[in-house]
């Protein structure tokens, strides 16, 4: 034990000596190392980041909500069907009837319509939701000041509305909105609740209006399907875990097809989008960008490798004299070997940690300045750690061969 | 093994170099005997062979055929970490040029000897340097001593891993005259008073009569031999 302990401090004053004997050699054989270790850290940090910040978005529409559209209708050169039209089949009895399979917490449909919005003199052409009273919270909405409606209104059909921010920057500009009247279509509404702005998002509710189903059917035909259902223009669920969306998701195709009288052969009039299979393709996505990142980092990396064995050939080369003498003093192959080699991999970790810290300012000033989100997280630093020393292991190896293959006489006498 | 007293010998070793085509013939059936405790000064003219055949003895270099007994074991056939291994704990080696490493400090460079002998003691590097007078300078690097210094430098090296065989190319070859006495003195009462085998290669007669023999090299070959 204390003639290895007594070995390794050997090796380490010998590498000391190398290393510290050409400083300014070794911080530029280490800048190599610290820019690809680095730009590792930054690129993927970037890459994490970005990740954290759509999975955060999405995860903000709520990760157990699955929603359930009419099919898109073709056919008609490509212009879309208007919500509501006939080729809506999806109905309020639909939703009544999901309701009951297993796995839903909540459910919740809501009605489109394009109308013209007026108030304050202001005029706005937008869609006007009419949902039913779950509605917020199935799809993860808040409301930032007012209220939502009751029960009780939503069954008297009463003519208020909750509506986002954007609608209030519209219509409202400098006043509030609570209580104010807006006119819709034919009947007037009461402003009772303003939703908490969502910022640049997915499919984003600042620019809603939502009234309840009951009030909206007073002033725009609800169309019916053929056998007298209430034709709604989407369903939501909220799902009690986000492992259950391929179970409901199946479930309701199953309900669905049988209460539309599908035959088996014919295409689905209506489609099923869960969030969580979103999410799985989401993160699969910024997986492969942080990958190819971390790829484009590596690249430096390894020019940061070819510059260690650059510089320990170099070194070989201006310490031949050396390696003569401790070969003269008894020193074997394997132990100039184990010197450079050494050397090399200590060059190359003590250039990965500075990189790693470097990266690592670096990533936090990028994300406080360009307000790009980074996570530097555990598995990035371990990884570029060991592949700078790997690294230097790799291209200090034919070096440090070169080196113990020296002849100590002709070592010795060169100058 | 037979004689215990023969430190080294030789039997008709020949070293080769090749030269391109042709070959460059160094030494030439060399057979020598040293016995333990004796103090040889080999002498010949630049290109006799005697770097060559201090070298071979050094178990620096390996001969192109015949023997080499070391303390009675036969080396010529051993591989380089073997040969390694016989110079880092029998052999301590003086060279004209002093071969110190010229970044670090006097202290380091005798220290560096230990590094594949035993392993490092700091004590027997400092009493090493106090021997050869230099306690003093231990922390000094070698550009910051004067020749003399830097050869007993060197001499302390070989002398803290305590070799059996000293082996001295020139010693005072880059030194001035008082200070290659000095060297030479201190070099004879080692020997005196350890009693460590030494072997001498120079040009200097004064230097080579402080041996008890005398080798002479020419071209090669032994061709005369006196004991002093």
């Amino acid at each position: 034990m204390k003639k290895r302990l007594n070995y390794l401090g050997n090796i380490w004053s010998t590498i000391w000596i190398g290393i510290s004997t050409h400083k300014l050699r070794s911080i530029l054989t280490m800048l190599g190392i610290v820019i690809g270790v680095a730009s590792v850290i930054v690129l993927m940090s970037i890459g994490n980041g970005s990740k954290e910040d759509i999975l955060n978005r999405i995860g903000s529409l709520g990760v157990n909500l699955v929603t359930i559209r009419p099919a898109a209708t073709m056919g008609f050169g490509g212009v879309r069907g208007v919500p509501g039209q006939s080729s809506s089949t999806l109905t309020l009895e639909d939703a009544e009837a999901i309701n009951e399979l297993p796995y839903i917490k909540v459910v919740a449909s809501s009605y489109s319509e394009s109308m013209q919005l007026i108030a304050n003199g202001e005029n706005l052409n937008s869609t006007v939701n009419g949902i039913t009273t779950d509605y917020l919270t199935v799809n993860n909405l808040s409301i930032a000041s007012g209220r939502t409606f009751s029960n009780f209104e939503y069954n008297q059909g009463s003519t208020v509305a909750i509506i986002g921010s954007d609608i209030v920057d519209t219509l409202f500009s400098d006043t509030d909105p609570l209580g104010q009247q807006l006119r819709m279509g034919n009947i007037m509404v009461t402003v009772i609740g303003v939703l908490q702005s969502e910022g640049q998002s997915f499919g984003s509710a600042d620019s809603s209006i939502l009234v309840p189903l009951t009030a909206m059917q007073q002033t725009v035909a609800q169309p019916r399907t053929a056998n007298g259902g209430h034709v709604v223009s989407t369903i939501s669920l909220e799902i009690t875990d986000q492992s259950y969306a391929d179970t409901v998701t199946n479930e309701v195709t199953t309900l669905l097809r049988t209460r539309h009288q599908l035959s088996t052969n014919a295409e689905n009039d209506f489609s099923i989008n869960s969030m969580a299979e979103l999410v799985a393709t989401v993160s699969e996505t910024a997986n492969t960008l942080t990958m190819l990142l971390g790829a484009v980092a590596a690249i430096s990396l390894l020019v940061g490798g070819i510059g260690v064995m650059n510089i320990m050939l170099v070194s070989v080369l201006e310490r031949t004299r050396e390696i003569g003498i401790r070969k003269a003093l008894g020193a074997r192959e394997r132990d100039i070997w184990t010197q450079f080699l050494t050397e090399a991999a200590v060059l190359s970790l003590t250039g990965g940690i500075v990189g790693v810290i470097f990266g690592w300012i670096v990533s936090v000033v990028v994300s406080r300045i360009a307000g790009i989100s980074t996570l530097v997280s555990a598995d990035i630093v371990i990884l570029a750690v060991g592949v700078s020393v790997a690294i230097g292991i790799f291209f200090g190896f034919y070096p440090a061969w070169n080196a113990s293959r020296l002849d100590p006489i002709e070592a010795l006498r060169s100058e | 093994m037979a004689d215990k007293t023969a430190m080294i010998r030789l039997e008709n070793m020949t070293k080769i170099y090749p030269m391109g085509k042709r070959e460059l013939t160094v030494l030439k059936g060399i057979t020598l005997n040293i016995k333990r405790g004796e103090m040889v000064a080999i002498m010949g003219a630049s290109g006799s062979g005697k770097t060559t055949l201090l070298n071979l003895i050094g178990c620096l270099d390996r001969p192109t055929s015949g023997s080499y007994y070391f303390e009675g074991n036969e080396v010529s056939g051993l591989n380089s970490a073997q040969l390694a291994q016989i110079r880092g704990e029998k052999i301590g080696f003086i060279f004209q040029t002093f071969n110190l490493l010229s970044r670090i400090t006097a202290l380091a460079n005798v220290e560096l000897a230990m590094t594949y002998s035993g392993g490092v003691d700091h004590e027997r590097a400092r009493d090493a340097l106090a021997k050869v007078g230099l306690a003093d300078r231990i922390n000094h690097r070698p550009v910051e001593l004067s020749g003399g210094e830097q050869q007993r430098v060197a001499i302390a090296r070989a002398l803290v891993k305590n070799p059996s065989l000293f082996l001295a190319d020139e010693p005072t070859g880059q030194l001035d005259s008082h200070s290659g006495e000095e060297i030479i003195s201190m070099l004879t009462s080692m020997h005196s008073e350890r009693g460590i085998t030494l072997l001498l290669v120079t040009h200097d007669d004064n230097v080579a009569h402080h041996c008890q023999r005398i080798i002479h090299l020419k071209d090669g070959e032994i061709i005369a031999e006196e004991d002093v």
